[in-house]
């Protein structure tokens, strides 16, 4: 007998929709959280695509910040280009208070029968006779608790996978370091989202604005640190004191994303790693939120079917990795490739396309839109990259 | 000796570090990044992944 059948470490979306999904199904669940306060400091844009969204959680007013209905990509030389989806007469997607929203999936997670414990920390791992004795510290005192299947869902820092065995650990070139302002007295249209792309900007990455309702927008920057000559905050005070000198910064948000495009596999015996500590993130957008809830929902899925086998090895956690290899793995893949290549893009290059875009309706909001109407303009671009895009 | 250490004040507690060391020779906990300079080999990784520069080498 264990204590628990899982344990989840971390109660971001995706460690509570994986202790929410085992739960449902009638798992014993324990869902832990180091922080004293779930949800904060929040390390994350915010931005979400409504549809995926909506297939988790019934949006709510008190965790939505701002309806998104397109963006405008910049260019070096601020060239525009009109991602809409006017046509459909829709917004495509929300940005969120990830303060509240992460609190309402933990207490989806305790509703549906997980015990909840904040300010417990997982401080070691160690497997005996096919179970996990998990070290724990809650509150300052340290116990020891037995379970079948820990989830590690302990984002971007995550220990869970090192210390069973999965090697998490991202080179400089796999990672964007970011921060982010939240600003008032700035002007913005409030259901625009904003990039500024190229080397000028956000060497590796790009800057970012994102509305959060008429009189605030998270303004922020990912730089890859194994290209950038500064550091992320030097860069991002640069564009807020040129771009708006009047702002005033009410909040600092700091974060690295993974953006390697996913561990090659997200199980060991007894283990699964979801959302940022399995490194899935968007490696062109950054991007997690979606990929985390729906990583967490498959590790609860397939827990539970191991706990009704009575077998939590790495061979049969493998149906984790097959699910969500199926679902979005193959759309990370692709991702991290076309990103190789706008990495190779010098700010010229960008400033080229954007003339030649701009003012064109692009009625669809995606990458992958984006990257084909690229490369019908300019097929060499992209070209060994084209089975992937088609 | 050398060895790298945190500035407190400019340390915003993002993980980010944590993510790029090959030899745990860090740790957020909680809020609170701890650096083991036993582990640690100087290879500058989270140096230059700092979104803050919190991060310094001193001798």
């Amino acid at each position: 007998m264990t204590d628990y059948d899982v344990v989840v470490v971390g109660a971001g979306p995706g460690g509570s929709i994986a202790a929410k999904t085992a739960a449902e199904k009638g798992l014993d669940v324990l869902l832990i959280e180091k922080r004293q306060e779930i949800g904060v400091p929040v390390r994350c844009a915010e931005g979400v695509s409504k549809e995926d969204l909506e297939k988790f959680v019934k949006p709510d007013k008190r965790w939505i910040a701002a309806e998104i209905e397109k963006a405008w990509i910049f260019s070096p030389d601020e060239t525009k280009i009109e991602l809409s989806a006017e046509k459909a007469g829709n917004e495509v997607g929300y940005v969120l208070e990830r303060k509240i929203f992460d609190r309402h999936l933990a207490r989806l997670a305790s509703k549906a029968g997980a015990e909840v414990r904040v300010k417990t920390s997982a401080v070691g791992l160690r497997r005996e006779n096919g179970i996990v004795r998990l070290k724990i510290r809650s509150l300052g005192r340290e116990e020891e608790v037995t379970t079948k299947i820990v989830i590690g869902a302990d984002g971007i820092e995550s220990k869970v996978g090192k210390w069973s065995g999965i090697d998490t650990t991202l080179k400089l070139s796999e990672i964007e370091s970011c921060v982010q302002y939240l600003m008032t007295n700035i002007e913005f249209e409030s259901d625009v989202t904003y990039f500024w792309v190229g080397k000028k900007f956000a060497p590796g990455g790009y800057i970012w604005l994102f509305p959060k309702g008429e009189d605030a927008a998270n303004v922020g920057i990912g730089v890859m640190p194994s290209i950038a000559e500064k550091k992320a905050k030097e860069y991002l005070d640069e564009f807020v004191r040129k771009k708006f000198p009047e702002g005033e910064i009410v909040e600092v948000v700091v974060g690295g994303v993974p953006i390697n495009g996913g561990l090659k596999s997200a199980v060991a015996d007894n283990v699964m790693l979801v959302g940022d500590a399995a490194r899935f993130a968007d490696p062109i957008t950054g991007g997690g939120i979606i990929n985390a809830m729906k990583s967490g929902y498959y590790a609860g899925i397939t827990a539970y079917e191991a706990v009704v086998e009575e077998d939590y090895s790495a061979k049969f956690l493998k149906k984790y990795d097959e699910r969500w290899k199926n679902d979005f793995g193959k759309k990370l893949e692709r991702n991290k490739k076309i990103q190789e290549k706008l990495l190779k893009m010098d700010d010229e290059t960008f400033n080229k396309i954007a003339k030649s875009l701009e003012g064109m309706k692009i009625e669809e909001f995606s990458v992958k839109r984006l990257v084909l109407e690229v490369f019908k303009k300019y097929p060499k671009l992209f070209w060994d990259v084209k089975d992937l895009i088609f | 000796m050398k060895r790298i250490i945190v500035n407190r004040y400019k340390c915003a507690y993002c993980g980010a570090c944590v993510s790029v060391c090959k030899f745990d020779a860090n740790e957020l906990v909680e809020t609170y990044l701890e650096i083991y300079p036993e582990k640690c080999t100087l290879c500058m990784a989270c140096v230059k992944t700092c979104p803050m520069g919190a991060l310094e080498v001193v001798e």
